[in-house]
């Protein structure tokens, strides 16, 4: 039997500093069992390194962070992360998928049909380093998808792909959710933002100075920061 | 005395005469330098994997002990090597001094620091690429090591190659363990060393036309299988 589901999540006073500068200050932050929750802020707000954090990649300087009773390293095995750079292994398309299912010791036929998923099942032969940016982070995600997460961090998988990329992506994405997988994905993308969110935790500084349902952020965004973002207007 | 151009005229012919005891020395340096070179890959590459991931108290002293010992003498390893096999030795009831197994193990000694050093600093590279991508994949240590073992196997390979130039061209601990006994310990570098002093220069500059030939040989096929390889894996 499965052990129980290490969503909803809880972060209570969790802080960072790197160089003596506070990356993340004391936040406090409470993320639901179900859908998508959009990260957003200008460089610098603290979402990769929140990200790493709650990902177990790192370690805060305080704080508690709670996977519905679980610790970090014990829901990070149920997480899943996709970086802004993939970093494929230098193998073939399916020899990637591949390693991952081996590694979990999960059912090793499972590569064509991740494949598929993702849209790459053509080019399963090909050296993964040498596809398309777009086509990278594609394998990625189905790297990411062969642990069957319960929860998907997405660190800015679309920056700098084209609009085909893009969509190809969220449609990855939004099959994700449909079979339940919880995503937490960041993005400077307002656009994407509308489309696949639920709701938006938007950082400033390292302090979350929103976290709202998508439709109330968007349509009615809070004054201050938020509005300035949205607007186009550059941060510090 | 002959001179150096009847010398290596008569070397030339002597490759390509097909002299038995000639090409047996030959044989016999393959044997002892390949065996040597993968016996130390087994040994030096899971250890350069394994520092290349760790992170411990003392690190910085083992990776400076591991560099130095790239630079082993031969003639100490091959002393080393004797005391130990020597019949009043702790290991001198196997009866292997003089024999090309006890060659093999004093080159294995000499190279597998070479592979150990080099491949850390390889896999070292590689690892900071990977790691934090592994760690999200939950790998275990074992299985991140052999991930990164293969995905430099190209880059590994210049690695022994490296080990097995210095096996292959090394003269004193193969004299010293196996003794340049003809027709069972005599190696290419000792036979040149012999027959130079012997003023028998034709053999002694034949053996050493086949060892630079098999030193480019090895070298170009590695440089080739990397490149074409390679280039296929790293995209």
């Amino acid at each position: 039997m499965r052990d129980a589901a290490i969503m909803p999540l809880h972060l209570q006073d969790v802080s960072l500093h790197l160089d003596g500068r506070a990356v993340l200050d004391r936040i406090t932050l409470d993320l639901g069992p179900v859908g998508c929750t959009m990260v957003m802020g200008p460089n610098g707000a603290g979402k990769s390194q929140l990200f790493r954090i709650l990902h177990g990649l790192r370690e805060p300087d305080a704080g508690r962070i709670d996977w519905n009773g679980s610790a970090t390293k014990d829901a990070r095995w149920r997480q899943a992360m996709v970086f802004q750079k993939p970093v494929l292994l230098r193998r073939s398309v399916a020899a990637n998928v591949d390693f991952v299912l081996h590694a979990r010791r999960s059912d090793r036929t499972r590569v064509s049909a991740l494949l598929d998923l993702v849209g790459l099942a053509d080019k399963a032969g090909q050296p993964a380093r040498q596809l398309s940016g777009g086509e990278q982070q594609c394998l990625a995600l189905a790297r990411a998808l062969a642990t069957d997460p319960e929860v998907l961090f997405l660190d800015e998988p679309t920056a700098s792909l084209s609009p085909a990329s893009v969509r190809a992506i969220e449609t990855i994405v939004r099959g994700a959710l449909d079979r339940g997988t919880r995503v937490i994905f960041i993005t400077h993308d307002a656009g994407q933002a509308r489309r696949l969110a639920d709701d938006v935790v938007f950082l400033h500084q390292g302090r979350v100075a929103a976290h709202g349902p998508a439709d109330t952020f968007f349509s009615n965004p809070p004054a201050g920061v938020v509005r300035k973002y949205l607007a186009g207007d550059i941060l510090n | 005395m002959q001179s150096l151009s009847d010398s290596f005229l008569l070397a030339i012919s002597l490759v390509f005469s097909g002299d038995q005891n000639l090409w047996e020395i030959v044989a016999l340096s393959l044997q002892v330098s390949l065996s040597a070179t993968v016996l130390a890959c087994i040994v030096g590459l899971p250890v350069g994997a394994l520092v290349a991931m760790a992170r411990f108290r003392g690190r910085g002293v083992l990776l400076t002990l591991m560099n130095a010992l790239m630079g082993l003498p031969p003639v100490v390893v091959g002393l080393l090597v004797y005391l130990h096999l020597s019949r009043s030795g702790p290991m001198g009831f196997l009866g292997l001094l003089y024999t090309p197994t006890a060659m093999i193990i004093a080159q294995t000694i000499l190279i597998a620091p070479i592979i150990a050093a080099l491949s850390r600093q390889v896999l070292q590279d590689l690892n900071a690429e990977y790691a934090d991508q592994f760690h999200s994949f939950s790998l275990t240590r074992g299985q991140a090591g052999r991930a990164l073992l293969w995905d430099g196997r190209f880059a590994l390979m210049t690695v022994a190659l490296a080990g097995f130039g210095r096996a292959i061209a090394e003269v004193g601990a193969v004299m010293i363990v196996g003794g340049n006994i003809d027709h069972l310990t005599r190696v290419m570098t000792t036979a040149i060393a012999l027959e130079t002093s012997k003023g028998d220069l034709a053999l002694a500059l034949a053996l050493g036309i086949i060892l630079l030939f098999l030193a480019m040989s090895v070298n170009a096929a590695v440089q080739a299988l990397q490149q074409s390889a390679g280039r296929w894996a790293h995209g």
